[in-house]
């Protein structure tokens, strides 16, 4: 059990994101929630593509003789990444409206639509 | 937001074309070492960041302006397109710079070797093309929400 | 009666993560790593670069590399109308 560390690790990250979303009531603290699950998923798309005792895909002026690691999850991961930074910046840039036209942050309050 | 002490200044000053200079190598080596596009590009945003925390939202817009950034956004992206549709004789994205003599044509030794920095095909254009997108692109989203930030703040009560 | 369906609903999905988390296959065996190895031996010969996950991102599928950069400018016009009315 204590070799598949790096699964449990990714476990305790979406719970930890799903607590957030589920029992917070500030909104700030729900944009790191959804942070939180979207880094958790990244972390486990490349731990799915390691080799024991293999080097980085990368031909320059690499050690001889070993294997490498599978390349293309770390090719999806980099485009996940981006995806998550447009993602938490427009949910912020709403937050932040939100703030201004409401005076408060509590999602308990902003429930009814003001004109 | 204000602007810092005499001290901060100065050393911002002098890092910031250290930090710009480090982010344009990592989109240029793409094809040789750890790096490309995305990763060149975020690390040169961030010079724009140290010179927003240091100088103050006010003071900072003499030297970074929007227009010119989302200009520089738009011609990446442009560009970018414009070399995925230039090999369409025979596919879309279509490589017709690799091993073939001209710019960026060199043919790459097979196995472990010191990087040539003549080969690659369509791979650094395209490296150069989404750098210049990425690092404008964080540029814009930086500026604009630190000037929004004095907007929306609750005024006080005396 | 709402706080009660929702502790049960949490500890039911969080024990269902851990369960399939320490029953994973072991950390460090591809099973399947057929299209793995085709990039690693040819992608020298084919592109001409010294980095496979450039070629992978750029070359063999550029076309998720172009739906990236999409999302990333649409990201930029949704945020810059949203504050169009700030001077």
């Amino acid at each position: 059990m204590i070799d598949n560390l790096p699964y449990i690790a990714v476990g305790l990250f979406v719970g930890l994101g799903v607590y957030t979303l589920m029992y917070k009531k500030n909104l700030i603290k729900i944009a790191i929630g959804v942070c939180l699950i979207e880094n958790g998923v990244n972390l486990f798309l490349i731990t799915l593509g390691y080799r024991k005792g293999a080097i980085a895909p990368i031909y320059t002026m690499a050690p001889s003789g070993q294997s490498m690691v599978l390349p293309t999850p770390q090719a999806l991961t980099l485009t996940s990444i981006v995806i998550g930074i447009a993602t938490t910046a427009l949910i912020l840039s709403v937050a932040m409206m939100i703030y201004k036209h409401y005076g408060t942050l509590d999602t308990d309050e902003v429930r009814r639509l003001r004109g | 937001m204000n602007e810092m002490s005499k001290i901060v200044r100065t050393v911002a000053n002098f890092v910031y074309g250290f930090i710009i200079i480090f982010g344009f190598y990592i989109i240029v080596h793409g094809h040789l070492t750890p790096g490309g596009g995305f990763q060149g590009g975020a690390v040169a945003a961030s010079a724009f960041a140290l010179i927003l925390v240091s100088y103050g939202t006010i003071n900072s817009q003499k030297f970074l302006k929007k227009d010119i950034l989302s200009l520089f956004e738009s011609f990446g992206l442009t560009l970018f397109i414009l070399l995925a549709f230039s090999g369409l004789g025979i596919t879309f994205f279509y490589n017709f710079l690799a091993n073939s003599g001209n710019w960026f044509g060199n043919t790459a030794v097979i196995g472990i070797n010191p990087g040539d920095m003549n080969t690659g095909g369509l791979i650094p254009l395209m490296n150069i093309a989404v750098g210049l997108e990425v690092l404008s692109a964080l540029g814009v989203i930086v500026l604009i929400m630190a000037k929004a930030a004095e907007f929306t703040k609750k005024k006080e009560n005396s | 009666m709402k706080k009660i369906i929702f502790a049960i609903a949490f500890l039911i999905f969080f024990s269902f993560l851990m369960f399939s988390a320490i029953n994973m296959r072991s950390f460090g065996d591809p099973v399947i790593s057929e299209m793995d190895d085709y990039f690693i031996e040819n992608a020298q010969k084919e592109t001409g670069s010294n980095n496979v996950v450039t070629s992978i991102v750029f070359d063999y599928r550029g076309f998720d590399t172009l739906g990236e950069a999409t999302v990333l400018f649409t990201a930029v016009v949704g945020i810059v109308a949203l504050f169009r009315g700030v001077k």
